[in-house]
Formats: C-alpha cells, sequence, structure tokens
C-alpha cells in the first residue's frame, strides 16, 4: 500500500505541473520572432485573428510547442525506464548513444532514399526507430558480461564513447554527399526541433498514448527491477522479458521523440531525478512527475532558445544541455 | 631504475628504426597522393632541387605544410594521451575525451567574439588556455571524491563537460554571430595549414616533446603507482604538475591549430606499449612516430577517398577509434 498522504502529495505535484506547463505554454505562444501580443491569443485561437496572426500561432507556433512538450515527455519517460532497469541514475538517451544511432539511420535514409514530401514524414522515425535499437542492442552486447550481468556504469561508459565515434560516422557519411545536407544533420544534431509542424505531431502521439499506460502498468515490476537481481528474481520477475520489453518501449519512445526533434540529451535524465526528488521512487508516482516535467523542462529551453538569438534562434537540444550537463556533473560528484 | 637490458635495447631500436621507415614511407605516399596524383619525379624535385612547375608548387606550398602538420599533430596527441594514460593510470584517457578539445573550443568561440582582433598566434594562445581550463574542470570533477582517478568517472565527467563546453560555445557562435568563423577554424583539420602556422606550432610541440622526454622516467614510475613513486622519493605533485603542463602544450596547439581529432590519443598509446612494453622512455618516442604515421594514413584517405572532395580528417579517426574504444572499454571494465 502506498501511503494516502504521499499519494495526495503527488496529486497537488501533478495539478502544480500543468498549471506550470500551461502558463509556460501562453508564454511562449506570444513570444517570437513575429510579434503577436498577448491580448490577440484567445480571439485568434477563437478564429477572430488577421490572417498573419493565425498563421504565426495556428501554424508555427502551436504545432512547435506541442512537439517539444510531446518529446519532453517521451523522452523522460525513455529516460526513467532507462535508469529503472540499468539500476544507473546516470542513464539518458542521448548519453548512452541511442541518439546517435538514430542520427546514423536518418543520415544514411537521408543520403541513400529518394525524399518523397508524403511518405518521408512518416518513414523518419520508423528510420530512427530502427538505428536507435541497433545502437541500443549493440550497446547492450557490449556491455553484457556473462556472471556479472550489466554493469551500470559500464554501459554508459561505452555509451558515451560509442556516441562520440557514431558522430564521427555520421559526419563521414554526410560530407561525401553535399553541402545543403551537411547543413541538416549538424542542425539536426544539435537538436533543433526541426520537425514543428502539425503532421510531426501525429507521428510522435500514438507512440506516447500506447506507451505510457504500458510503462504504467509495468511500473511495479519496474520499482522490483531496481532493487537488484537476485531481488527481482527473488520476487518473480521474469528478468529478461522484462527488460527487453522496457528496453524496446525506452527505444521505441527516445527515437520517436529524437527522430522529430534531432539530438536532444540530458532531458531524459534531470526529469525522473527531480521527479523522485518530488514524490519519492516509487515508478508509479513518480513517472506521471517526470513525464509532465519533462515535457516542461523541453518546451522552456525551447522557448529561451528560440528567442535568445535572432533570426534561428539557439537549438532546444543546445539550451537542453546547457542546463542538462551541469546537474549530470552534479550527480557524478555527488555519487 | 634498472638500466635497459642489451638484447631488448637492440630490439627497441629495431621497432623504432621500422617506425621511422613507415612514417617516412607515409610521408612520401601523401605527398604523392592526393587530388591531383603527382610523380614521385616531381615530389623529389620540389624537396630537393630549386626547379618550378605547377606540380612542384602544389607539393611545396598546400601539401607539404600539410603533411608536416599532420606528422607534427600526430605525434603531439599521442605523446599527449601516453601522458594522460601514464599518469592518470587510465587506459581509456585521451585529449578528445577529456574534455580538452571542447575547452579549446570553446575559448576559440570566446576569442572571436570577443577579441576578434586576436590574431593567428593570439587564437592559438587562447586555444591552449581554453584547452588548459577544459582539462582541469575534467580531472577536478572526476577527482573530487576521496578514491582518486576513477577511470570511468573521469571519463563520464569528461563527456559530460564536453557536452557542456560544447553547447556554451555553439550559444555564443549563434548568439554572436561567429560560429562560422568558429567551425572553419575548428572544421577545417589540416587543411590549408600553411608555413607561417608551422612557424608557431612547431616550436612549441618540439618543446613539449623533449620536455616529455625529460620527464619519461618519472612517468613511468608513476604508471605503476601513486605509492610506489612516493615511496622512490618522487615529489610526486610537481612531477604530476609538470607532465600536465606539457600535456595542455601539446594538445592545445593541436587542437587549435586542427581542432577535434579524439580517439588518436586513446589509440596509438596502446598501439605502441604493444610494441615496446610500458617503459615509457620508450613508449613516448614510439607513440609519437606512430601517431604521426596514423595521421598521415588518415589525412591520405581523406583526401582520397571521395576525391576532388575531402573527407574531415577527424571524421576518419572516429571510425577507426570506435572498435579500438569498445575494446579498451570492456577490457578496462572488467579490470575495475
Amino acid at each position: 500500500m502506498i501511503a494516502k498522504d504521499l499519494v495526495r502529495k503527488q496529486r497537488r505535484w501533478l495539478i502544480g505541473l500543468l498549471g506550470l506547463i500551461a502558463v509556460t505554454a501562453v508564454v511562449s505562444m506570444g513570444l517570437g520572432y513575429a510579434s503577436l501580443s498577448f491580448d490577440r491569443l484567445i480571439p485568434t485561437l477563437l478564429g477572430q485573428g488577421t490572417f498573419k496572426e493565425e498563421f504565426v500561432l495556428l501554424k508555427i507556433r502551436l504545432p512547435r510547442i506541442a512537439i517539444t512538450l510531446l518529446a519532453g515527455m517521451a523522452l523522460a519517460l525513455s529516460g526513467a525506464i532507462l535508469q529503472g532497469i540499468t539500476r544507473n541514475e546516470l542513464a539518458d538517451p542521448g548519453i548512452i548513444g541511442i541518439n546517435s544511432g538514430a542520427g546514423v539511420a536518418v543520415t544514411l535514409y537521408y543520403i541513400f532514399f529518394p525524399i518523397d514530401a508524403g511518405v518521408f514524414i512518416y518513414l523518419v522515425p520508423v528510420v530512427a526507430f530502427i538505428g536507435a535499437l541497433a545502437a541500443a542492442i549493440l550497446i547492450w552486447l557490449a556491455a553484457y558480461r556473462r556472471g556479472s550481468g550489466l554493469h551500470p556504469l559500464r554501459l554508459v561508459l561505452i555509451g558515451a564513447g560509442s556516441s562520440i565515434a557514431l558522430s564521427g560516422l555520421m559526419i563521414v557519411l554526410i560530407s561525401s554527399v553535399d553541402r545543403f545536407k551537411v547543413d541538416f544533420i549538424a542542425k539536426w544534431l544539435a537538436g533543433s526541433i526541426w520537425g514543428a509542424d502539425w503532421p510531426f505531431v501525429l507521428a510522435l502521439l500514438p507512440w506516447l498514448v500506447a506507451l505510457v499506460p504500458f510503462v504504467l502498468l509495468r511500473a511495479h515490476r519496474l520499482n522490483l527491477l531496481e532493487l537488484g537481481e537476485p531481488e527481482a528474481i527473488g520476487l518473480g520477475v521474469p528478468l529478461t522479458r522484462e527488460r527487453v520489453w522496457l528496453l524496446l518501449a525506452a527505444v521505441a519512445l527516445a527515437a520517436a521523440a529524437v527522430s522529430v526533434t534531432g539530438g536532444i540529451a540530458f532531458v531524459g535524465l534531470m526529469a525522473p531525478h527531480i521527479a523522485k526528488r518530488l514524490v519519492g521512487p516509487r515508478h508509479q508516482l513518480s513517472i506521471p512527475i517526470a513525464i509532465l516535467i519533462g515535457g516542461w523542462l523541453l518546451l522552456v529551453a525551447d522557448t529561451i532558445g528560440r528567442n535568445a538569438a535572432d533570426p534561428d534562434g539557439i537549438a532546444a537540444g543546445t539550451m537542453a544541455a546547457l542546463i542538462g550537463a551541469p546537474y549530470f556533473l552534479y550527480l557524478l560528484m555527488r555519487k | 631504475m634498472k638500466p635497459l637490458g642489451r638484447p631488448r635495447r637492440a630490439a627497441f631500436v629495431w621497432t623504432m628504426t621500422a617506425g621511422l621507415a613507415v612514417m617516412a614511407g607515409m610521408f612520401v605516399v601523401s605527398l604523392v597522393y592526393g587530388a591531383a596524383d603527382i610523380p614521385f619525379r616531381d615530389v623529389w624535385q620540389a624537396l630537393f632541387s630549386r626547379e618550378v612547375n605547377d606540380q612542384i608548387l602544389i607539393i611545396r606550398e598546400i601539401r607539404l605544410p600539410r603533411e608536416i602538420a599532420a606528422m607534427v599533430v600526430g605525434a603531439a596527441l599521442a605523446a599527449a594521451g601516453a601522458i594522460m594514460q601514464g599518469m592518470t593510470r587510465n587506459p581509456l584517457a585521451d585529449p578528445g575525451l577529456l574534455g580538452i578539445t571542447a575547452g579549446a573550443n570553446l575559448a576559440l568561440a570566446v576569442g572571436f567574439a570577443f577579441f576578434p582582433a586576436l590574431g593567428y598566434f593570439g587564437m592559438t594562445v587562447a586555444g591552449s588556455i581554453g584547452a588548459a581550463l577544459g582539462m582541469l574542470l575534467v580531472l577536478g570533477i572526476g577527482t573530487s571524491r576521496r578514491d582518486g582517478w576513477s577511470p570511468l568517472r573521469l571519463v563520464l565527467a569528461g563527456s559530460a563537460v564536453s557536452f557542456f563546453l560544447y553547447a556554451l560555445a555553439e550559444a555564443i557562435g549563434i548568439a554572436f554571430k561567429v560560429s562560422k568563423d568558429v567551425s572553419m577554424w575548428t572544421a577545417g583539420g589540416i587543411m590549408g595549414t600553411t608555413w607561417r602556422q608551422l612557424a608557431v606550432i612547431v616550436p612549441i610541440v618540439a618543446a613539449g616533446l623533449i620536455a616529455a622526454m625529460l620527464y619519461a622516467r618519472q612517468l613511468t614510475v608513476l604508471s605503476l603507482s601513486e605509492e610506489v613513486a612516493a615511496g622512490l622519493g618522487q615529489r610526486t605533485a610537481i612531477v604530476k604538475a609538470a607532465l600536465s603542463v606539457v600535456v595542455i602544450l601539446l594538445a592545445g596547439v593541436s587542437v587549435a591549430l586542427v581542432g577535434n581529432m579524439a580517439f588518436i590519443g586513446l589509440m596509438v598509446p596502446h598501439i605502441a606499449r604493444a610494441l615496446v612494453g610500458t617503459d615509457y622512455r620508450r613508449v613516448l618516442p614510439m607513440a609519437a612516430v606512430a601517431g604521426a604515421s596514423l595521421l598521415l594514413l588518415a589525412d591520405t584517405l581523406a583526401r582520397t577517398i571521395g576525391k576532388p572532395y575531402e573527407v574531415p580528417t577527424a571524421a576518419i579517426i572516429s571510425v577507426l577509434g570506435i572498435p579500438f574504444f569498445l575494446f579498451i572499454a570492456r577490457r578496462g571494465g572488467q579490470r575495475s
């Protein structure tokens, strides 16, 4: 049983975070390169704005806000799963090389297959998913050792090295093609929300709708896995099967997010941590909070980045690294 | 320390000679092949006569400075990596993985944004200072706990610090509209090295390598263990400080010249130790020669794979480096 006051505390945080996200979203709607004053937001949403106002709000800002929120949520959930199954609070889809795997796959696809505007959008997440999964399996195999199992720190270490090396591979691939595409990949790597349009929201949303309940249903097993291998086995958790399913879910979420936003690291690291600080280590309670924090973090990062410099702004991934890397170092020093 | 035995010394001399021969061979190959293949006779004339024609000009003005830069940088990075691995007793130490590259990158961004009048020498100095700060930051965070320089912790700290410094450099680059200058500087690699640049770089690297050789004996003892070194009467703090300065000089100017070259400093010392053992009086020269050869090879590949376009040399090095890193990480992980 979970203590009642803990549940109540979690409810309060949930409502608080939802409010925070709403406020941030409104601020984000009113800020940007093209001016759109705050008192025009509601009329525009109700369909009474000028053509320019409607265009800016409905075609540019709203889809971008939706994408950053959803991507942040997916990354946070992915990070929470990875931290749980590796029993390593430093795990993050970006740091352990899943992003770069997706990146290499997207690069290959981008170079070698003709781009068909209609199909491209929906195939990119699929391709990214395959790449991320391949990278995750490779890293898992490299870090796994018969007998001692999966050493968490080794997993992060090998992931970090692979991520550097895969970025190198991406540059080799792309530089053999042409200059315009190099730009695309460079921006992709920096995590500049490139797919900020409604179809990309549709490409991302199903993953979250399907996988959030899937993971929440498994939250209890995730709790047990985090206790340690012998404990989990002793309590009757089918270890390998659970891990594989959860890992697949984590990879799918990270890949889906990264394929529309580009390489974003550290959100998946920070959000689950902060959530556990707020409501304790039970995944049933912490995962919903982590998801909301992740969405909010990325939305804030993108809103700041978008307005920090004209005209292109600073990539959301860069902002996330500026905020997240010190947090990672803090964790590293404390542990 | 025991004097080196005679038969082993002979073996070392042979290995070293072979290494030098490979390096010289690679040097000639790198001069001959490229976007325009140039007959060996012209290469010879470019080096040893005063004649002038188009081919000879290509060699003298473009390829020769570039390949000399490749040798110098390869030697400097490999030696820096060897020193770091010995000093931290960390098989995974590498200037690129320990924040040096990212620090230099950030310093260049700051230099271009706030002091655009620095000029070539000033930028090189700025890059070296940035490299020093990046490395100190990583070493400081990686060693903040009492159990010393844990290899894994150091790499993790390096990776996060690098992430952070790169992000900072990018933010400055975009905010002050200098990202193009910075990336031109760092992504250009060895491309377009001039004789004037070499005149700045070569003396610094030479001084660094000589200083490294002077401390090679202490480094060997230090690479065994801190306690042994202290027990043998070594003032470890001073030796480590001196060696750190050497690393910063070597890696700093290299990075300032060619940008990111991760993995050379990681791979080459391992190859050198496999060839000549663990005595750093032998490892250092061997690593320098092997590093020079490797970078010559990588640069020649970079110029010829997709000619007339160039693939970034750094990218080729990182691709070669992946399997190596995984291998070392697995082995290193087993021990820890």
